[in-house]
């Protein structure tokens, strides 16, 4: 990752995210090969490396026992920031994340979203050079979430290099400038959020929902001109075609000569959802 | 000052600062137990003419209680200052992950816990004194005077870093479920079987009791205090509680620090 991007890593559960996260940020010794954060190796300098990272992991890992001020001016000083930088740090990063009200609490009462906004200004407490954020916004509401995106793209045009893990696509999709794809510790894909869409070779997605089995319809679809690929799943046939006019037009017609009902019929530009799925399959994982 | 030592100091910061918010928790269950025996035990038990056999040479029960209370105090807050906490953390709060993101090795971290654990104990240590000295029956009193006191502060300082240190390869090793286990399973039968409340050398008339307790930790920290505080009570010879105690706590301090860094680096 060059300095100052915005990486994103997707991958289903059980995909090795969490575990790369543990990997670069010492808490998982790597098996084999190596991993470098600012030019230092994650295993023989995890102190230097710790210096130099901020983390925010899954679960709330505040310190229950301190107030929210606390919570960034202890951190602050775990990191050997002085105690006035470390005071100044604190009120300037309560401020920001609109946490000032809040200052006094203890932080056993906070609701989810502050807790997670608590935790992202703790990551920063001590200036990181990579901010490493594993699945910031799971379990929090839209407001909250949007709120944090805002934050972070902030973070972003200031400078800051980031490593962020969600299963929101559409969360990569705003903040990313490249995504990588996992899935059972394989790298699947790596680009940018459109050339990863590109990477699907269909301009458009087109999925048609029918009454009784698809098979036909999957069949003639998929000598239509313009179609590139066609999926089906118990009752849609998803086609993926390089251009949108007509073939959804004629999906339908084909439809009705062959006497199916359709039920449903939708167009849509490539998501990286369809890219993530098409990639890691649609069935359960754990 | 390194940046090792700086943020070690800080993390001590963070936890005395937790203390302070909590000190009136930690007096109540550091002097409630030791209160309660010697109000029972050295005041209640003379007045109605219940009473225990002092040591040898008419020195009063009092006098075997009083190093005997202090070094249970000292194990029992080292041992629940560290080890509580870390259960907690390394169960539910999850606390524990943030912590060894400290820009230190882990085992920096696991010391640190040693040495605010430690803390406690000497703490209590203070706290405890006063009121077993003090509290007794008319004629009851202890007889406590220091002679050795390079002796007594290697003994005291010792017995509590090794309490600590037992804390935190308890909250290593336990299964945060069997957390309850950890009163009935280690620090009752300690306490009952640390020379507590009789001396080591009298237990010769149950000469396999007398060998099997020199397994317990809190023997030597009770033999240790006992020499160095109640010295006309016989007592274990003081090489022998200074190997046990200082060599216990370096091994138990080195296996502690291990099985710390194991559980929380994968």
């Amino acid at each position: 990752m060059p300095r100052g991007e915005f990486f994103g890593l997707l991958g289903p559960n059980g995909a090795g995210k969490s575990t790369t996260i543990g990997m670069l940020t010492t808490t998982v010794v790597p098996t084999g090969g190596r991993a470098l954060i600012a030019g230092m190796d994650v295993r023989s300098r995890s102190a230097a490396v710790k210096r130099r990272i901020g983390v925010v992991s899954q679960s709330n890992t505040l310190d229950r026992s301190l107030t929210v001020w606390e919570n960034l001016y202890y951190h602050g000083r775990f990191f050997g920031v002085s105690r006035d930088r470390s005071r100044r740090r604190a009120d300037e990063l309560l401020e920001q994340f609109a946490l000032s009200e809040r200052r006094d609490a203890m932080v056993y009462h906070l609701s989810g979203g502050l807790a997670q906004r608590l935790m992202i200004a703790r990551a920063l407490v001590h200036e990181p050079e990579v901010l490493f954020l594993d699945e910031p916004t799971s379990g929090i509401d839209p407001q909250t979430r949007i709120n944090l995106w805002r934050i972070l793209t902030d973070l972003h045009r200031a400078g800051q290099t980031t490593l962020l893990t969600t299963h929101y696509m559409e969360e990569a999709d705003v903040l990313c400038q490249r995504i990588a794809i996992l899935d059972h510790g394989k790298m699947l894909a790596l680009g940018s959020p459109a050339e990863l869409k590109q990477t699907l070779g269909a301009d458009t997605v087109i999925a048609v929902t029918i009454e009784g089995d698809p098979a036909a319809l999957a069949e003639r679809a998929a000598a239509l001109p313009g179609v590139r690929t066609v999926e089906r799943e118990e009752q849609v046939v998803r086609v993926f075609a390089t251009q949108a006019e007509g073939v959804l037009a004629k999906l339908v017609q084909t439809a009705t000569e062959l006497g199916v009902l359709v039920r449903d019929a939708s167009s849509q530009p490539p998501s990286l959802e369809t890219v993530f799925l098409t990639l890691t399959g649609r069935e359960y994982r754990e | 000052m390194s940046a090792q030592a700086t943020t070690f100091l800080a993390l001590l910061a963070r936890d005395l600062r937790v203390l302070r918010r909590q000190f009136g928790q930690f007096i109540v269950r550091t002097i409630m137990q030791p209160l309660l025996f010697v109000f029972v035990f050295a005041y209640v038990f003379p007045k109605i003419g219940q009473g225990f056999r002092g040591g040898p040479s008419g020195t009063s029960f009092t006098t075997v209680l009083v190093p005997g209370l202090i070094a249970v105090a000292i194990n029992f807050q080292g041992i629940q200052a560290v080890a509580l906490p870390l259960v907690q953390e390394f169960s539910f709060s999850k606390e524990i992950e943030d912590r060894v993101l400290s820009p230190v090795p882990v085992w920096v971290v696991g010391l640190e816990k040693i040495a605010a654990g430690a803390l406690q104990s000497l703490i209590a240590a203070g706290v405890v004194f006063p009121i077993v000295y003090l509290v007794h029956a008319h004629g009851a009193a202890p007889s406590v005077h220091v002679h050795d006191i390079p002796v007594f502060v290697v003994a005291l300082l010792f017995a509590c870093f090794l309490a600590a240190a037992m804390g935190l390869f308890i909250g290593t090793v336990i299964d945060p479920r069997k957390i309850t286990l950890l009163f009935a399973v280690v620090v009752i039968p300690l306490t009952f079987l640390g020379c507590v409340y009789y001396p080591w050398a009298t237990l010769s008339p149950v000469l396999w009791l007398k060998i099997l307790v020199l397994l317990n930790p809190l023997v030597y920290m009770t033999e240790g205090l006992r020499t160095s505080l109640t010295p006309a009570l016989p007592h274990m010879p003081i090489w022998a509680f200074m190997l046990a105690l200082v060599g216990g706590s370096l091994a138990l301090g080195f296996v502690s620090l291990r099985t710390f860094t194991r559980r929380v680096v994968t």
